[in-house]
C-alpha cells in the first residue's frame, strides 16, 4: 500500500473486508438509546409488517389505475403492428406504413411519478407484447450516436434475457464492438426473428405464447421535453427509412402538453409520424384514490392526524403533484410513529392488540397513564375506579382492551358516516365543506365539525334541496350503510328507507299544494293597478312566512335533522377519543421539517441565533444585541445584516473588533490605537470568507474594499 | 420517338426511363449527356439541389438503376459520423457484384484509408473500365462532419485516380457549402419545383391517398362519372379543407382520420394535439411561472410600481418611456436573476411563502419542463438567470385558474 510514485496521482485504497465494522441492522437503530421495556423490537416488526401491507396495497392501486391506459396502448401497438404484418400492396396502406406509429403519452407534470409508470409500462409490454422495449432518457442521449448506442445496448441485452441459449452469440456481438447504425440494427432484428422462426416447434410455443410473432421494437422517450431537437429529428428521419425492415413503435413521455411535439419537431419530421394521443389519469384523481384506499379505511390500524394529513396534502397541492412523494411522506409518518411512540406497539389489528395489552410492562402501563386522552378519561370516572386505573396494572390492561375496541368501532362508524355526509355535501352549490372527501375528512378530524360555520351553512343549504336530489342522495346513503362492515347501522338503514317510502307517498299530496300556489299566481295576474299589486304581493309574502310548512318541507327537515344527529354522534374528532395517541401520528412539525425543509431559514437561524443549535447557555442572548461569545461567523453575519447592498470592509472589521474586544479588553482605551490586533484581523478574514462560501456576499468591482450583499432584507 | 437520345443505351430502356420520370425530362437528359458512355470519364462531382420532394433522390435512383450503372447510394443523415459514412460506401461497393457476398466489415477511420480501400475495391470488383457513381443524399450533413470530408469527396476522382463521380443531393444551394479554404467546384444542377402550387409532393400524395376513397364515392354510387370533375370537386372540397386543418398539420394521425372516415363521423369530437394545451401545475408552480413571466416582460425598474404598496410618486412620463412601451412582447423574454423571481413571487402570493427546498426544486422542474430556461452556464451557482418561455395565452390561462389578473401587472398593457 505504498503511494510512492514518480508522478502525482490519485491512489485508491479499497477497504479491507476484515476491518469493516459489522453494520448494525435497521432494527438496532430503532431501539438505540432506549431500554427494551418499551418493546422496540416488536414495534419495529409491527412497523415493517404494516408497511409491507400498505406498500402492496399501493402497488395494487397503481396497477388498477394504470390498467386502462396500458390496455389502450397495447391495442394501439397491436393495430399498428397488424398493419405492418399484412403489408398490403395497396397504395394507401403503403403510404401509411411509411409513417412510424407513435404514441404521445401525456403523464402530467409530476415528473417524479413517471419512473414508476414507465417501469410498469415496460414490464407490461415485455410480458404481453414484445421483449424489445427500450427506455431512453434525455440526459443519456446528448447526441444521436449516444442514443443509438443506448438503444442497441438495451436491445442486445434483452435478447439475452429472452433466449438464454443465444448468449454466446450475443457476447460475440458485444465483443466485436457494435457498429451503431440503423442498418446493423435492422440486420440484428432480421437475425433474431429468423432464429425464433426456425426454432423447433416445442421451443416456439414457449417463446411466442407471450409475445407476438414478429414483435415490434418499442422505444420509449421518457422525458420528451428534455431531448434536444436535433437528436429527435435525426433519429426519426433515420428510422423512418428503415421502417419497412422492422416494426418500430415510438412512445413519447410528455409532461406538459402534446404541443411540445410541434415545438420540437418541424413539419417535415412530424410528417413521418403517425401520432396518437394517450392521457394518463390526472394526479389529483390518483391521489384521491390513494387516500380513499389507504386512509379512509379500517383496513390499516395506523392513522394520520388532521395536521399531518394537511402537511402531506399541502406539499402535494402546492409543490409537486407527486403521488409517490405523498406515499413516501406516509411511509415516513409510519416509521416516525413507531419510532417515537412507545405505545405504537398496540397499533395493529384489534385481536392482536388485545393480546399484546396483556403482556405490557409496567413502564408501558405508566406510558398509557400519561397519555393526555387517557387522563381525560380517568378524570371522568368515579373516584374508586380512578384509583384502580392509576394503581393496578391488571385493571388498567382490562380497561385498555375495551377502550381499544371502542376506538376500533369508532373508526368503523366514522368512515361510513363520513362517506354518507360526503354524498350530501357534494350535491351543494359552492361546496361549503369542500368538494373532495379528504377536505371533509380533515374538517371532521380536527375539531367538532358541527360547531363550524361551514357546517351551519351546509345544513341550511341541505334544507333547500329539491326532492329528486334528496331522494337520490338518500338512496346512495342506504347503499353506503348496507355495504359498510359495521352492523350497528341496521336501524339507520331502516330509518332511511322509511324516509324514502314517505317521499314516495308524498307525490300525490304535493300536486294539491301546487294547485293552491297556481291559483294565487292567477290572482296576481288579475291585479293590474300598482297599488293593488303591491298589496297582494305583501300579503302573499306574509302568508308565505306564516304559512305552515308543506309535508315535503317537514319531511326534509326531519331528514336533515336525522343526518345532523348522525354527524354529531359519529363524526366526533379523533383527538377526543381515548387512546387515540396509539394509532394517530400527530407530530406534524417533524414531518414538515423533513419533507418541506427551509434551508435558508435554517441557515439564518443558525447564524442569527446560534443557541438554537449549539445549546450553549453562554450563547443565550437578547434579540438585537450581539454577544461576543458567539462564533465569529455569527458576529460577522449579524453585523452584515445592518448594512446596505455594498459593505465597506474596513468599517466591518472595525465593528467586528469592537464587538470581540468589548468584554475581553475591559479597558477600551488601551486598545484605542488604530491598529487592529493581527489575530482579530485573521479571524475576521476567515469569517468573511466563510460567509462568501455560504453565498451571502461576493467581491464587488464597483468600489474598492467593498463586498456586495447577495441577500436582501435588513436595512 | 424518345426525348432522350444516347448511343450507349437501347431505345427501349430510354423510353422506359422517360415514362418513369415525368416532368424531369430536361434534367435527366442533361445528366445523361454529362455521364456520357460507360467508360468515359465524367465530371468529378455533380451538385444537385432543389426543394423538398422535387424528385432529386427519386430521379437519381431511377436513372442509375434503369441504366444499370454501378453506383452507391448513401444517406448522410443516417451515417452521422464520417466513419459510418465511409464504411457504408465501402460495404455497398463490396456488394455491387452479386458473387461477392461475404460482406465483411472493413474498418475505415480516415479519408486516407478510404482512398486506399476504394482503389483496392475497384480493382477487386473489376470496375476500372466504367464510371462508378457515389450518391450522397442529404449532403447538408457533410458540413457538420470533419472539414476534410467535403473537399475530399469533391476531388475523389483525382485522388483515387479512378473513374468515379460523386453526386451530392441537397436542399440548399452550393454557395452555402463552399468551404472558405477553397475547393474544386462541382457541376451544379437545379431541380425546380414540379409546379408553383405544390410545395411538397410527399404531402400532396399523402393527402390524396387518405382522401381518394372519399373522392371516388359519387362515382361508386353512380351519381357522377369520372370526367365530371366539377361535381367531384364540390363533393370533396369541404372534406379536404378539414383534412388540411387536421391531418396535414399532424393534429390527428392518418389512421385516426381513416377511422373517422369509416365511421362517417365528424372530426369535431376528436380533439387534435393542440387542443390539449392546458397544463395542470401545482399551486406555487403556477405563481412561480407567473412571477417569471412578469420578470421576463417587465423592465426591472418598474417592479417598484407594480409590487410595492406605497410606491410613492412615480412620474408617469418618466415611468412610461416611449421606446419601451409595447415593445417588450415583440422583443421576447428577457433574462432575470433568481432573487428577482422570488421577490415577485413573495409579493404576488397572498399568504406567506417560506423559501423551502421545495420551492427551489419547483423552479428546477419548471426548467426541465421547458417552461423556463436557464440562461448562461448550468454550473453557475451564484445568481443563476432564467427566462420564461411560455406564451401570453398560456400564462393568462394559468393566471385565470388562480384568480390573478396578470394583464394589470404587465407593463406593455398599461
Amino acid at each position: 500500500m505504498s503511494t510512492s510514485s514518480v508522478s502525482k496521482g490519485c491512489f485508491v485504497f479499497k477497504p479491507s473486508s476484515k476491518k469493516r465494522r459489522i453494520s448494525s441492522s435497521t432494527a438496532d437503530y430503532f431501539s438505540e438509546g432506549k431500554n427494551d421495556s418499551e418493546d422496540s423490537g416488536l414495534r419495529f416488526a409491527t412497523c415493517q409488517l404494516l408497511w409491507k401491507q400498505i406498500n402492496s396495497e399501493t402497488e395494487k392501486i397503481q396497477e388498477e389505475l394504470n390498467k386502462q391506459l396500458f390496455d389502450n396502448l397495447i391495442s394501439f401497438l397491436r393495430q399498428s403492428y397488424s398493419e405492418f404484418q399484412t403489408k398490403k400492396t395497396e397504395w394507401m396502406c403503403r403510404m401509411k406504413s411509411s409513417e412510424i406509429p407513435t404514441a404521445a403519452l401525456v403523464l402530467g407534470v409530476n415528473v417524479t411519478d413517471h419512473d414508476v409508470t414507465f417501469k410498469s409500462l415496460s414490464e407490461v409490454l415485455q410480458d404481453n407484447v414484445t421483449p424489445y422495449v427500450v427506455s431512453l432518457q434525455a440526459k443519456e442521449c446528448p447526441g444521436i450516436k449516444h442514443l443509438l448506442q443506448k438503444l442497441m445496448g438495451q436491445l442486445m441485452d434483452c435478447c439475452v434475457d429472452v433466449d438464454s441459449f443465444e448468449e454466446e452469440e450475443c457476447v460475440n456481438i458485444s465483443q466485436k464492438k457494435i457498429r451503431c447504425s440503423m442498418a446493423s440494427l435492422s440486420k440484428w432484428y432480421e437475425s433474431v426473428t429468423k432464429k425464433t422462426g426456425s426454432e423447433t416447434p416445442s421451443k416456439k410455443i414457449t417463446s411466442s405464447s407471450r409475445h407476438w410473432q414478429s414483435p415490434p421494437i418499442v422505444v420509449i422517450f421518457k422525458d420528451m421535453e428534455s431531448f434536444t431537437t436535433k437528436v429527435l429529428q435525426d433519429f426519426i428521419v433515420i428510422s423512418s427509412q428503415h421502417i419497412h425492415e422492422f416494426p418500430l413503435v415510438l412512445i413519447f413521455g410528455i409532461a406538459t402538453s402534446p404541443m411540445i411535439i410541434h415545438r420540437l419537431l418541424p413539419h417535415s419530421v412530424s410528417s413521418l409520424l403517425c401520432i396518437e394521443l394517450f392521457q394518463s389519469l390526472s394526479c389529483k384523481e390518483h391521489l384521491a384514490t390513494v387516500i380513499d384506499k389507504l386512509l379512509l379505511t379500517t383496513q390499516f390500524p395506523f392513522k394520520l392526524s388532521e395536521k399531518v394529513l394537511q402537511v402531506l396534502i399541502n406539499i402535494f397541492l402546492y409543490h409537486d403533484f407527486s403521488v409517490q412523494n405523498f406515499i413516501k411522506g406516509f411511509q415516513l409518518s409510519v416509521v416516525e410513529h413507531f419510532y417515537s411512540q412507545p405505545l405504537s406497539v398496540l397499533c395493529c389489528q384489534l385481536l392482536e392488540a388485545k393480546k399484546r395489552v396483556n403482556s405490557l410492562s409496567h413502564n408501558q402501563c405508566e406510558n398509557i397513564r400519561s397519555l393526555p386522552s387517557f387522563r381525560r378519561y380517568v378524570e371522568s370516572q368515579v373516584s374508586e375506579k380512578q384509583i384502580a386505573l392509576l394503581t393496578e396494572d391488571s385493571f388498567l390492561k382490562e380497561v385498555t382492551q375495551t377502550l381499544l375496541e371502542d376506538l376500533h368501532i369508532y373508526h368503523e362508524n366514522y368512515f361510513t358516516v363520513l362517506r354518507c355526509l360526503h354524498v350530501f355535501t357534494t350535491s351543494l352549490p359552492k361546496y361549503p365543506l369542500g368538494k373532495q372527501i379528504r377536505e371533509l375528512h380533515c374538517a371532521c378530524l380536527g375539531k367538532s365539525v358541527w360547531e363550524t360555520e361551514e357546517y351551519g351553512s351546509t345544513v341550511q343549504l341541505l334544507r333547500m334541496l329539491a326532492k329528486d336530489e334528496l331522494v337520490a342522495i338518500l338512496q346512495k346513503c342506504v347503499e353506503i350503510f348496507i355495504s359498510s362492515s359495521g352492523k350497528q347501522f341496521s336501524n339507520t338503514v331502516e330509518k332511511l328507507e322509511e324516509f324514502l317510502a314517505r317521499f314516495q307517498n308524498l307525490e300525490a299530496e304535493t300536486n294539491e299544494v301546487q294547485d293552491v300556489s297556481v291559483s294565487s299566481q292567477k290572482e296576481l295576474q288579475k291585479k293590474t293597478d300598482l297599488y293593488h299589486l303591491q298589496k297582494t304581493l305583501l300579503e302573499l309574502k306574509e302568508s308565505k312566512r306564516s304559512k305552515k310548512l308543506t309535508k315535503f318541507e317537514m319531511l326534509r327537515f326531519e331528514v336533515v335533522d336525522f343526518i345532523d344527529s348522525l354527524v354529531r354522534s359519529y363524526l366526533a374528532p379523533a383527538e377526543m377519543q381515548t387512546l387515540n395517541e396509539v394509532v394517530y401520528f400527530n407530530t406534524a412539525n417533524t414531518l414538515r421539517e423533513h419533507l418541506n425543509a427551509a434551508p435558508r431559514i435554517a441557515l439564518h437561524t443558525a447564524l442569527n441565533n446560534p443557541y438554537c443549535y449549539l445549546k450553549n447557555q453562554t450563547l443565550k442572548s437578547d434579540v438585537g444585541c450581539i454577544s461576543n461569545t458567539a462564533p465569529d461567523i455569527c458576529i460577522v453575519y449579524k453585523l452584515h445584516l445592518e448594512c446596505g447592498r455594498l459593505i465597506n470592509l474596513v468599517d466591518w472589521l472595525e465593528a467586528f473588533s469592537t464587538v470581540v474586544t468589548a468584554v475581553e479588553g475591559t479597558d477600551p482605551d488601551s486598545m484605542a490605537t488604530d491598529q487592529v490586533d493581527e489575530i482579530i484581523h485573521a479571524r475576521f478574514i476567515r469569517a468573511v470568507s466563510e460567509l462568501e462560501l455560504l453565498g451571502f456576499i461576493k467581491p464587488s468591482k464597483q468600489k474598492t474594499d467593498h463586498v456586495a450583499r447577495l441577500t436582501w432584507g435588513g436595512c | 420517338m424518345p426525348n432522350f437520345e444516347h448511343p450507349e443505351y437501347p431505345e427501349a430502356t430510354l423510353l422506359h426511363l422517360e415514362s418513369m420520370v415525368p416532368c424531369r425530362e430536361s434534367q435527366v437528359s442533361s445528366l445523361l449527356s454529362i455521364f456520357g458512355e460507360r467508360q468515359h470519364f465524367s465530371f468529378p462531382s455533380i451538385f444537385i439541389y432543389g426543394h423538398t420532394s422535387s424528385g432529386k433522390t427519386y430521379v437519381m435512383q431511377t436513372l442509375l438503376e434503369t441504366l444499370e450503372l454501378p453506383h452507391v447510394f448513401v444517406n448522410c443523415v443516417e451515417c452521422f459520423t464520417s466513419r459510418l459514412l465511409l464504411e457504408e460506401i465501402l460495404t455497398q461497393l463490396q456488394s455491387l457484384s452479386s458473387e461477392n457476398k461475404h460482406d465483411s466489415h472493413v474498418p475505415c477511420d480516415t479519408f486516407n484509408d478510404f482512398v486506399r480501400l476504394f482503389k483496392q475495391e475497384i480493382i477487386t470488383q473489376d470496375l476500372q473500365n466504367q464510371t462508378v457513381y457515389i450518391v450522397l443524399d442529404k449532403a447538408e450533413q457533410l458540413r457538420e462532419m470533419e472539414a476534410n470530408m467535403l473537399p475530399g469527396f469533391l476531388r475523389l476522382q483525382e485522388m483515387t485516380d479512378r473513374n468515379v463521380t460523386v453526386i451530392f443531393l441537397s436542399e440548399i444551394v452550393w454557395e452555402l457549402f463552399r468551404p472558405n479554404t477553397g475547393c474544386l467546384e462541382p457541376f451544379t444542377l437545379y431541380f425546380p419545383d414540379y409546379s408553383i402550387v405544390c410545395r411538397d409532393l410527399k404531402e400532396l400524395r399523402h393527402l390524396a391517398a387518405l382522401n381518394f376513397t372519399k373522392y371516388c364515392e359519387p362515382v361508386v354510387r353512380g351519381e357522377a362519372n369520372e370526367r365530371d370533375t366539377r361535381r367531384l370537386w364540390k363533393n370533396i372540397e369541404s372534406h379536404l379543407k378539414k383534412a388540411m386543418q387536421t391531418v396535414y398539420l399532424r393534429e390527428i394521425s392518418s389512421s385516426q382520420w381513416e377511422r373517422i372516415q369509416q365511421d362517417d363521423g365528424e372530426p369535431g369530437h376528436l380533439k387534435g394535439l393542440s387542443a390539449h394545451a392546458h397544463v395542470e401545475l401545482p399551486y406555487y408552480s403556477k405563481f412561480l411561472l407567473i412571477a417569471a413571466y412578469l420578470a421576463s416582460y417587465n423592465p426591472a425598474r418598474t417592479d417598484k410600481r407594480f409590487f410595492l404598496k406605497h410606491h410613492g410618486k412615480i412620474k408617469k412620463t418618466n415611468f412610461l418611456k416611449k421606446h419601451e412601451k409595447t415593445s417588450n412582447h415583440l422583443l421576447g423574454p428577457k433574462p432575470f436573476p433568481l432573487d428577482r423571481l422570488l421577490a415577485i413571487l413573495y409579493s404576488i402570493v397572498d399568504n406567506k411563502v417560506a423559501p423551502t427546498a421545495n420551492i427551489f426544486s419547483q423552479i428546477t422542474s419548471l426548467v426541465t419542463l421547458q417552461l423556463l430556461t436557464l440562461v448562461g452556464h448550468d454550473d453557475q451557482l451564484d445568481g443563476p438567470k432564467y427566462k420564461c418561455t411560455v406564451s401570453l395565452d398560456f400564462i393568462r390561462a394559468i393566471a385565470r385558474t388562480v384568480n390573478f389578473d396578470i394583464i394589470k401587472y404587465l407593463y406593455d398593457f398599461l
